[in-house]
């Protein structure tokens, strides 16, 4: 994501313009509408309202098929992101080690809920169902760098050190 | 380079073979291995050998299975495999390994009595497995074709497109007795043999890699770690099938380094002719294309899947018709899961008969068990079907850190708890089911004494119910039912009533549900009720959680000898859980949820939190 990412209420005709390459390779194709989103959503890194109704247009569907699509899927945000992600992994093995103490001092550290983003737009923290790791459980997925608990000391510092700032 | 023929390609393969002579080290940069810093192991062997000019070849390889002792690390020629390694050590390898032919003792396994093993096939982890799923995952380097043809990749298809018809590679795949391994097991040779005989045309194939099991990577080993089996073996599919112009390959969202795999992958089939028009100069021809899924647990049941594809809802349709009569945009459809694609190559190169003489009479061949938990060694697993759960849990997974084994979770969500008492049962589809379990997805999770059933099947329920897709009133309503009936039971408050409750729901829930999702949510707490009812009797009856996981309310209460009857605990709780009376003040369990509030404000530390309590 080279670009800033668009605040709320930005402007339909520069939004459509930095869209334009994307929408139209799938101009007037409604069995494209995920790889769309997706698209839209790795250029704008979140899918402000008025994309979606772009994406309608060129779709030739209806803004509520396309919210309906979109919001089915766990992976389209509706809200802006924040600059980091911090991912906590609730799958299984990182359950049972403890992924739930962790998530709740996250939550109380940060002062934000699962799937909620800081309203500075600095950090987004969500829950992911197994990336894989077991062996390392429980993880931590900050950015996209998988911290191991040995290595939770350092996001914690991390974020002492971004409440100060 | 394109082939233009299966000789072509035999000749590429055997010299290919030929020129393995080179020394050569596989670093792990399997998921594990590379959250391990898998990854800068593999930069410090490149410097070094860059440094000493050596000619020795140093890949990065899929998983190699053993993550809980990452990163690891395979020199070939001297069969010496090294386990967690730090790019610190790299340089006393390189020196003693590749220059001098001498094994680090102080990196390798050691056994019970301390003697070091130098080969990945002598340690016990390894020694009970059989891979063949995973049989070049860790052996090759996932970003080259010529490494997968080297071992042999791509000669069953030839072998197929030269000289086999479609209907003989059928009943290949139906004598060597291939069960879908997506978990329900449904016969693979009969699912192609049912959408070949449909007339409409044209039909799809589609691989389906959307891992939603919260405890299982496999899939997504095998894609990442040998992406081209998964292809060859749609492409076989295709031309048994007939009439499939394309295929498709659905991956889970989270599964980045997998897409990025496989798109090397299909191109470099492409640029070899291995895939596209005129596959291998035979006139068949082939197109894979790959679909990221959204994030959507549901989408792994097929028509969801298929919904999805089509820029949908993923939600589950009503069957019949089956997908072989109308799938994707309404055409006959096939739809296997990953690794079901990645067994057929080797069923072809090595014989239906090789392959069904593995396992059992009715679960041929192997299965792949994501081994996590309360066990020494976890990681990836391939064993032939039929292992008991005891093999799997003591002799490859080491038995317990500590403490004594209870039980195993076998499928994920999907699947049910075991306890120790049945763990001489063996694993193959059928017997799983009669003890309420399923193969599901092979996740494979250990749990000790620390570990509460109740707490554990009330998570996977808690997982099913938030992914239930609500197209369906059992799954979406029941689950909910249930959860509040499991919320209640954790937190202390649950009625002797509940369990039938939970029963009968569980048991509606499956009869009537829509789709597999519905149909086997109830599985984790129907097993734990059937066999660690106990448990759930100590939550309701004893208010009480044997393990100590659940945080049940009557765990505070007011020391009257140290209460100053300041009353801020009164203040600080939510719950309306703190009374007072002419004695003084008191903690009303049935209201408390634990939160601990009174505790911290109490300025004399008279709020006691009590392992137990006698209610």
């Amino acid at each position: 994501m080279g670009e800033p990412v668009p605040e709320r209420g930005v402007r339909t005709e520069e939004l459509a313009t930095r869209l334009e390459p994307i929408l139209s390779r799938y101009r007037g194709q409604a069995g494209g509408l995920i790889p769309l989103l997706q698209e839209v959503q790795g250029e704008l890194g979140w899918l402000p309202e008025e994309a979606l109704r772009l994406v309608a247009e060129a779709t030739g569907l209806t803004l509520a098929q396309v919210v309906g699509v979109a919001s089915f899927y766990a992976q389209f945000y509706f809200q802006p992101r924040g600059r980091h992600v911090i991912r906590v992994c609730t799958g299984t093995a990182c359950h049972i080690r403890g992924a739930p103490k962790i998530l709740e001092r996250l939550e109380e550290e940060l002062g934000i809920g699962a799937g909620e983003t800081a309203p500075d737009l600095s950090v987004t923290l969500e829950t992911v169902n197994c990336l894989g790791c077991c062996a390392l459980a429980p993880v931590v997925v900050v950015d996209e760098r998988v911290l191991k608990k040995r290595d939770h000391k350092k996001l914690w510092e991390w974020i002492r050190k971004r409440r100060v700032e | 380079m394109k082939l233009n023929s299966p000789e072509e390609l035999f000749a590429l393969r055997d010299e290919l073979s030929h020129r393995g002579d080179r020394p050569r080290v596989r670093v792990c940069c399997g998921t594990g291995c590379r959250a391990a810093g898998g990854e800068e192991v593999l930069a410090a062997f490149e410097r070094e050998i860059g440094r000493h000019g050596l000619d020795v070849e140093v890949t990065s390889s899929g998983c190699q299975g053993w993550c809980e002792r990452g990163p690891l690390v395979a020199v070939e020629a001297e069969k010496v495999f090294y386990l967690s390694v730090d790019p610190q050590d790299v340089p006393a390898i390189v020196d003693h390994t590749l220059r001098r032919g001498l094994p680090l003792p102080r990196l390798l396994y050691r056994d019970e009595t301390g003697r070091p093993v130098p080969w990945r096939d002598e340690i016990p982890f390894y020694r009970k497995q059989l891979r063949v799923v995973l049989r070049n995952c860790g052996r090759i380097n996932p970003t080259d074709i010529r490494d997968y043809i080297r071992v042999g990749g791509y000669s069953a298809l030839a072998k197929v497109l030269s000289g086999m018809s479609p209907e003989e590679v059928i009943e290949e795949v139906k004598r060597a007795g291939l069960r879908g391994r997506g978990g329900a097991g449904f016969p693979t040779a009969r699912k192609w043999a049912a959408c070949r005989a449909q007339q409409e045309r044209p039909k799809y194939l589609i691989c389906n890699g959307d891992e939603g099991d919260p405890g299982a990577f496999m899939d997504r080993s095998v894609l990442e770690g040998d992406p081209h089996s998964v292809i060859e073996g749609m492409t076989i599919a295709a031309y048994a099938i007939g009439d499939v112009p394309e295929g498709y390959i659905y991956v889970r969202a989270e599964y980045p380094l997998a897409v990025k795999h496989l798109e090397l992958a299909l191109r470099q089939a492409e640029e070899y002719g291995l895939l596209g028009e005129d596959i291998l100069g035979t006139g068949f021809s082939f197109r894979i294309e790959i679909k990221r899924g959204a994030g959507a647990f549901v989408c792994g049941e097929s028509t969801a899947l298929m919904y999805s594809i089509e820029g949908k809802r993923g939600m589950p349709r009503q069957t019949p018709p089956r997908s072989v009569e109308r799938g994707l945009w309404g055409k006959p459809t096939v739809l296997n899961n990953v690794k079901t694609f990645a067994s057929v190559p080797v069923i072809i190169s090595r014989g239906a008969d090789w392959f069904a003489g593995i396992g059992t009479e009715g679960s041929q061949g192997t299965q792949v068990f994501a081994l996590t938990g309360k066990v020494r060694n976890t990681g990836l697993v391939e064993v032939p079907m039929g292992i008991t759960i005891r093999e799997l849990v003591y002799d490859i997974g080491g038995g317990p850190r500590e403490g004594r084994i209870k039980a195993v979770q076998i499928g994920g969500p999907s699947g049910g708890c075991i306890p120790e008492s049945l763990f001489d049962v063996p694993v193959d589809f059928d017997s799983l089911q009669e003890i309420g379990a399923m193969m599901g997805s092979g996740g494979l999770v250990v749990m000790d004494e620390a570990d509460c059933m109740v707490a554990i099947a009330r998570y996977f329920l808690s997982f099913t119910q938030a992914e239930s897709c609500g197209k369906c009133t059992p799954c979406r309503v029941g689950t909910y039912r249930m959860l509040r009936i499991m919320d209640r039971i954790v937190e202390g408050n649950g009625r002797i009533e509940d369990l039938e409750e939970l029963e009968r729901l569980g048991r509606w829930i499956k009869e009537t549900s829509l789709c597999g999702l519905g149909r086997s949510a109830p599985n984790p707490v129907l097993t734990t009720l059937r066999y660690f009812r106990e448990e759930y009797l100590a939550h309701i009856e004893a208010r009480h959680c044997p393990a100590g996981v659940c945080r049940s309310p009557g765990h505070f209460r007011i020391n009257p000898e140290e209460c100053i009857w300041c009353g801020l605990c009164a203040e600080a709780c939510e719950d309306g859980a703190v009374r007072r009376t002419r004695q003084g003040f008191s903690i009303d369990p049935r209201l408390c949820s634990g939160c601990g509030r009174c505790r911290a404000v109490c300025p004399t530390g008279a709020v006691l939190f009590t392992e137990e309590v006698a209610v």
